[in-house]
Order: C-alpha cells, then sequence, then structure tokens
C-alpha cells in the first residue's frame, strides 16, 4: 500500500501487498500523535489502583537483587571479578528487568490488542513498540535505586559515562528486535504465549548478570558474544563503574542487535497483511 | 460529476475455514496422531493465508465455497464519486464487513485494486480503544487519535464533542463506572466530530436509545450535505432510503446490483420476501380454496395485460386473482388487501363490478382484475393478499397472505407527487392532489 500525493488530497492505493515492505517512515511521522498517545496510555493504566503505584518499578528489582545477592553472592559465592555481589547485580538487574518486561511485553502486544487490530487501522508497528518506549518509565524510576546503590558504595562516574546514551538504545533495540519477531509469530503460533516465561527464565543465564563474563571459558567467548543481551549487560557494567569497555562483547552484540531489528522488521511488515485473518 | 473518491476494481477476499478433523480410531493411531500434531498444526497455521492458484480454480467452479476456502468477496467493482452517500446492503454472509475492512485498510484483498482519494475514517464498531481504566476526557483523546485526528484537532472539537455526548458532569472519571448508553454516546459523539473525506459506517447505530439513534441519523446527514462521502451499511431499509442517494447490493460475496437507493432496496425487499409478481396452483388438488371456491392463480399486470413487477409510480397497476367456482348459486366478494414494506395496511378492495356485485355466480372460471390509480401508492415496494369470501352468511373461501409482490419506483417527473424534491416523500400512500392558491398583492 503506498500513500501518494497529488491535488493536495491523499491518494491511497490498496492491493495485495509487495513481497518485501520495509518500514514506511512517513506514515510513522503521520501517527505520531497516536503513537505518544498510545505509549502514554500504557503508562498510565499499569499501576492503576494499586497502592504502591510507581513504587512498583523499584520494588521488583530490588527484591530481585536481595534474593540473588543472598543465594548467588552469600550461599554460591559466585565469582564477580572483585566487585561487590550487591552492586554486580543491581548494575545489571536494572537493565535486565527493562529488557525482559519490555520483551514480554512487546511479544504479546498483537493478541492483546486484536479488539483494535480488527476494528481500526494504524501502523500495525506502533503495537510492539508502544511497550519498547512505555517500559523506559519504569527504567528511569529504577535507576533512582541503581543511584542509590552507587552513592552507597562510594562509586564515582568516570568519563565511561559517556556511552550510557548509546548502551540505552541498545537496550532498547534488542526487545525491539525480538519483540517484532515474536509478536508476528504469536498471531498464528499461540505457543509464544508459553514459551516467552521460559525463554525469560532461561536468558537470565545466557548473559553476565548473576555471574561474571570472566567465568566464560576461552573456546565459548566469541559464542558468548553473540548475545545483545551480553552486550547491553557488560556495556552497562563498565560504563557505571569505570572498568575497562569491553569492545569484544559490545561490538558483535550490537551487529547482532541490528540484525534481529532489521530482519524482525521485515518479518513483521510481511505478516502484517494476515494479521487480522489470523488472529 | 466529480472526482472518483473510491474506485473498487475486481475485489476479491479468500478466506480459509477451520474443518473438522479426521480423528483416528484406535490407541496407536491416537499415539501417532498426538506425536504428529506439532507438524500437522505447523502446516495448519501456516496455511491459514496462503492458497495456490490450482487451489483456487477449483472453488471458482463451485458456488464460492469448496473444501475449507470462502470466498468472501468475489470479483466485485464499483466507484464512488465524492459526496455520495452510498449504501451497501445485502444479506447476511453476502461480504459487506469485509468490504468494509477492505476499504478500510484493515485487511488486504486477496486480487483486484483499491483506489481511494481522501482521508478515511472507518466506524466499525463505537468506543475501539476505549481504555476503561481512563477517565471520559483522556479517552476522547486516545480515541480520537486512533481515529486518526491529530491532537490538535481533538483539542479544537473538545468542547463541541462532549457537548454532543452529554457526559460533562463525568468526564473525569474512568470510563469503566459509565453505563452503556454513556460509553457509545461518547464514543460517538468522537466519531461525529471527525471531518475525514471519507466515512465508512458499518451498522453502529444498532446500538442506543431511539433519540440517540435518531441524532446519529441525522449527524450522517449532516455530512453526506457537507459534501462528504459515505459509504453506509446497513440492514435498516428505511435509514438507507432515506439516507443514501445510491445502493450497492452484495449478496454471497458477489455484486447483485447498484443503483438509486429506492429501486434496489425495492428488489432486495422483493427478493427476500421469496414472493413475486405472480403465482400459479396447477394442480387443482392443491390450489387453495372451500366448498365453492378455487384460487388458481393471482398476478400483477400492466395496462397492457402483461405480467410486470416493477412499476413506475405513475402508472396504474393491476391486480388479477383467477379463481374457479365450484359450486355455482352463491354470492361471492372477492377483495385484495395491500401492505407496503413497514407491514402497514394501505387498503383493502372489495370488487364492486356491477356485473357480478350481489348476484349468485355459476360454476366457472373467473379472471377479476382490480386497478390501482397511478399517482396512488408510495414508493417501495407492495405485498398482496389475496381474498374470497362467499356471502350470508360469510364463509372464507381462499385467503392467500402476501400471495405477490410489486413495487413502485419514484421518479422527479414532472406530474407526480415528489415533482423535483428530491428525496422519498413519506407517507403511506403518495397522490397527486389538486392545489388552489388566492393571491393578493400586499397592501
Amino acid at each position: 500500500m503506498e500513500p501518494s500525493k497529488t491535488d493536495n488530497t491523499p491518494i491511497v492505493r490498496i492491493r495485495p501487498p509487495a513481497k518485501w515492505e520495509i518500514i514506511d517512515f512517513q506514515e510513522l511521522k503521520d501517527y505520531r500523535d497516536l503513537f505518544f498517545f498510545l505509549v502514554w496510555r500504557d503508562i498510565k493504566v499499569l499501576y492503576a489502583q494499586t497502592i504502591m503505584g510507581f513504587a512498583w518499578a523499584i520494588l521488583n528489582p530490588l527484591i530481585q537483587i536481595v534474593i540473588f545477592s543472598i543465594i548467588f553472592g552469600k550461599v554460591a559465592k559466585l565469582d564477580t571479578d572483585g566487585i561487590p555481589y550487591v552492586l554486580f547485580s543491581t548494575v545489571a538487574i536494572i537493565p535486565w528487568t527493562y529488557m525482559s518486561e519490555a520483551m514480554s511485553k512487546a511479544s504479546q502486544s498483537l493478541v492483546a490488542g486484536q479488539s483494535m487490530l480488527g476494528k481500526v487501522y494504524f501502523p500495525r508497528v506502533l503495537f510492539p513498540v508502544t511497550p519498547v518506549l512505555a517500559k523506559l518509565v519504569d527504567f528511569s524510576i529504577s535507576l533512582l535505586l541503581l543511584l542509590a546503590v552507587m552513592i552507597y558504595y562510594q562509586i564515582a562516574p568516570t568519563w565511561n559515562l559517556l556511552l550510557l546514551p548509546f548502551l540505552i538504545v541498545l537496550m532498547m533495540s534488542v526487545p525491539a528486535g525480538i519483540g517484532f519477531w515474536l509478536s508476528a509469530l504469536s498471531i498464528r503460533f499461540r505457543d509464544v504465549k508459553f514459551a516467552m516465561p521460559f525463554l525469560i527464565r532461561m536468558l537470565i543465564y545466557s548473559a553476565p548478570i548473576l555471574y561474571a563474563a570472566s567465568s566464560i571459558p576461552d573456546g565459548y567467548r566469541l559464542l558468548y558474544s553473540l548475545n545483545p543481551i551480553v552486550a547491553v549487560i557488560e556495556g552497562f557494567r563498565s560504563c557505571l563503574l569505570g572498568t575497562e569497555i569491553p569492545w569484544q562483547f559490545i561490538l558483535p552484540g550490537t551487529l547482532v542487535s541490528a540484525v534481529l531489528l532489521i530482519s524482525g522488521a521485515i518479518y513483521f511488515r510481511k505478516m502484517e497483511r494476515v494479521f487480522v485473518d489470523v488472529i | 460529476m466529480g472526482n472518483i473518491a473510491v474506485n473498487v476494481e475486481g475485489v476479491s477476499k479468500i478466506f480459509r475455514l477451520g474443518v473438522k478433523e479426521q480423528g483416528s480410531d484406535n490407541i496407536a493411531g491416537m499415539v501417532w496422531d498426538f506425536v504428529r500434531s506439532p507438524m500437522k498444526n505447523f502446516r495448519k497455521y501456516r496455511s491459514l493465508y496462503r492458497f495456490d492458484e490450482t487451489e483456487l480454480k477449483e472453488t471458482l467452479a463451485d458456488n464460492g465455497r469448496a473444501g475449507d476456502i470462502l470466498w468472501a468477496l468475489r470479483d466485485v467493482s464499483f466507484s464512488v464519486t465524492e459526496g455520495d452517500v452510498v449504501g451497501i446492503i445485502g444479506g447476511n454472509g453476502a461480504g459487506k464487513s469485509t468490504l468494509l475492512k477492505i476499504l478500510s485498510r484493515i485487511t488486504p484483498p486477496t486480487k483486484g485494486e483499491v483506489i481511494i482519494r481522501g482521508r478515511v475514517s472507518s466506524l466499525l464498531e463505537v468506543g475501539t480503544g476505549f481504555h476503561p481504566e481512563l477517565t471520559g476526557r483522556e479517552n476522547v483523546y486516545l480515541n480520537g487519535t486512533i481515529l486518526g485526528m491529530r491532537k490538535k484537532e481533538v483539542d479544537q472539537r473538545f468542547d463541541e464533542i462532549v457537548a454532543f455526548s452529554e457526559v460533562e458532569k463525568f468526564l473525569d472519571t474512568p470510563v469503566k463506572r459509565y453505563s452503556s448508553g454513556m460509553r457509545v454516546r461518547l464514543a460517538f459523539a468522537v466519531a461525529a466530530h471527525l471531518e475525514p473525506e471519507i466515512l465508512i459506517v458499518d451498522e453502529v447505530l444498532a446500538v442506543g436509545d431511539a433519540a440517540f439513534q435518531q441524532k446519529c441519523m441525522n449527524k450522517m446527514q449532516d455530512v453526506g450535505k457537507q459534501g462528504r462521502t459515505v459509504l453506509f451499511v446497513s440492514h435498516n431499509m428505511p435509514a438507507v432510503t432515506s439516507l443514501c442517494d445510491r445502493v450497492i447490493w452484495l449478496d454471497r460475496g458477489k455484486k447483485i446490483s447498484e443503483g438509486p437507493a429506492q429501486e434496489i432496496v425495492g428488489s432486495y425487499l422483493l427478493a427476500g420476501n421469496k414472493t413475486t409478481a405472480h403465482r400459479i396452483w396447477n394442480d387443482p388438488g392443491s390450489a387453495p380454496g372451500g366448498e365453492f371456491a378455487r384460487l388458481r392463480a393471482v398476478r400483477v399486470v400492466a395496462e397492457n395485460g402483461e405480467i410486470k413487477e416493477h412499476f413506475d409510480i405513475q402508472q396504474p397497476v393491476g391486480l388479477q386473482m383467477e379463481y374457479e367456482v365450484l359450486r355455482g348459486g352463491e354470492v361471492m366478494l372477492p377483495h385484495f388487501r395491500v401492505k407496503n414494506e413497514n407491514g402497514v395496511l394501505v387498503f383493502v378492495t372489495l370488487d364492486h363490478d356491477p356485473k357480478w356485485y350481489q348476484k349468485p355466480r355459476p360454476v366457472g372460471r373467473y379472471v377479476s382484475t382490480a386497478w390501482i390509480p397511478g399517482n396512488l401508492l408510495n414508493e417501495g415496494p407492495h405485498f398482496v393478499d389475496c381474498n374470497l369470501i362467499t356471502r350470508h352468511p360469510d364463509i372464507p373461501q381462499f385467503s392467500e397472505s402476501e400471495a405477490i409482490s410489486f413495487a413502485i419506483a419514484g421518479s422527479m417527473e414532472p406530474g407526480t407527487a415528489r415533482g423535483d424534491w428530491p428525496g422519498r416523500l413519506k407517507g403511506v400512500v403518495s397522490p397527486v392532489l389538486e392545489w388552489k392558491t388566492a393571491y393578493s398583492s400586499a397592501n
């Protein structure tokens, strides 16, 4: 479907769609008001009628940190390159919480929104992309927790902090790419809904959240670095704690994330035409 | 002739239905089926939207349905000029909602092409996107942007929208606390203040109380008058005829006809009732009748005696019954009752032909015709009951309800009741009366 403009009125041609279509950025620009409202709606509604409200954004990661610190820090005594376990895990849990929640929400976005899908037209990419933005609010609030822990351990800011904006973008692109793939797949195969919690639980072990990356034996390090989540977590660690920036993880991770994002967007657009018929 | 706002060309839409699975009847079979099921399911879900050409060719022979493939729309073409108000009618399963979904870009056509000039707003359901936790105010913005308005546009119209919906007091309460009527009013208020070039409405008027429905109809009429294009799907025929200039009739995926609203709606109602302008009972055994008389045929005829179904409003309409008198010596009274599309009885006409009135009838075959003058009945379909009784005592011999039907088509010719009036005149009858005016200059 391509819109074109002649004599001021937009003309839209609707036909059985072509095989390959990439994201129509002009259309997204036209719908930016709607995008804003959808994100705002998700934020507003999330903690509606709760007592704790946005405090959950801090409680959720906090409880995880406490439990992991006790189990993996004190009981199992995992090696963390000399960093105190609480600090070690806080720096990782905060971005991980964002990624796992955004990923879950994005993958279910089409199924959850199926009533709107069938009743009104707006660019379908807004469905998986909305939670990726909405969850940033939780992320920002949980940064307070991160700040508190860093102050407690008297960590001074370093120039590494300049990497933070890039890392945040990388952090957002992981659930976006996976969200594109999984949301399109979940329309046809509801297995995704059942696989998601399991997937999230497994993914937490695939990145250096509970243990240090240095624990990974040399032979497997290349394979390990292909996981974009590793890039985000190690990147955050070095950025906030001032340790050496691990380009050997960040570069492959960024590449893989870009591939996931672009391929996800293409697959999503390819399946877009049949969403309503198949949901 | 203005610009074409919507052009639909050869559009078809195919769906694959879920088909009942063949199960096996022994344990080994069942276990094997279970093991193989992921493969089978994968193929099944994958095929939900894939159709190959050979499969499709098979189904063309059958009337739209073979195996698990359904042609929801089959090669539909029409065009709508800017400013038209077009109605789309048809029985259930005709493909009306599917067509609207294609025009609203919710689902793409399998074949064919649609070209649309202008911004489209669709009302396929009222309250799309309403979130129960958000307040009325917040939902107006959400709903408005979902329907295609910019935030600025919603800002400009906010007060009007709230006034139209009559929920001012409750604007800051979450919508989940609203009654269903309030929700519908708010949703329609937002939709009514959209200003798209093309408005597509699907039966949303089926909700709400009578006062609200009237409000919706008026608003839609305003939209049409403002020169915008409206496509309206409904089962409510009087609404369609009063709102629409042209009507498109779909049945089982195909376009049956299109044309002026009155005419197409008339044909549709006649077709639905399975009555025609002509009915014969060839077998005397099954012909309706009593001891004294038996009905053999009923017809609607034109002035030249030919059977006719559609009449211009100025033409006389002949109602004819052919009957046998089996036992002579009784006085008989044939009569017709004529009803309009709303079931209202327009009149009853008794046979007072002096030749046979109040005279006993000999055995034989009779053909009696009653002539309705032109410029009496109003436009639309009419249904005729055909009855005969013997008199003193009054014993009914036959009474066939809605035996035949015919349609009156309006016209704007001089000499009709409408004259150059653009719409259909309301009323059960539409006579041309003589008017006399006395005039004096102002003094």
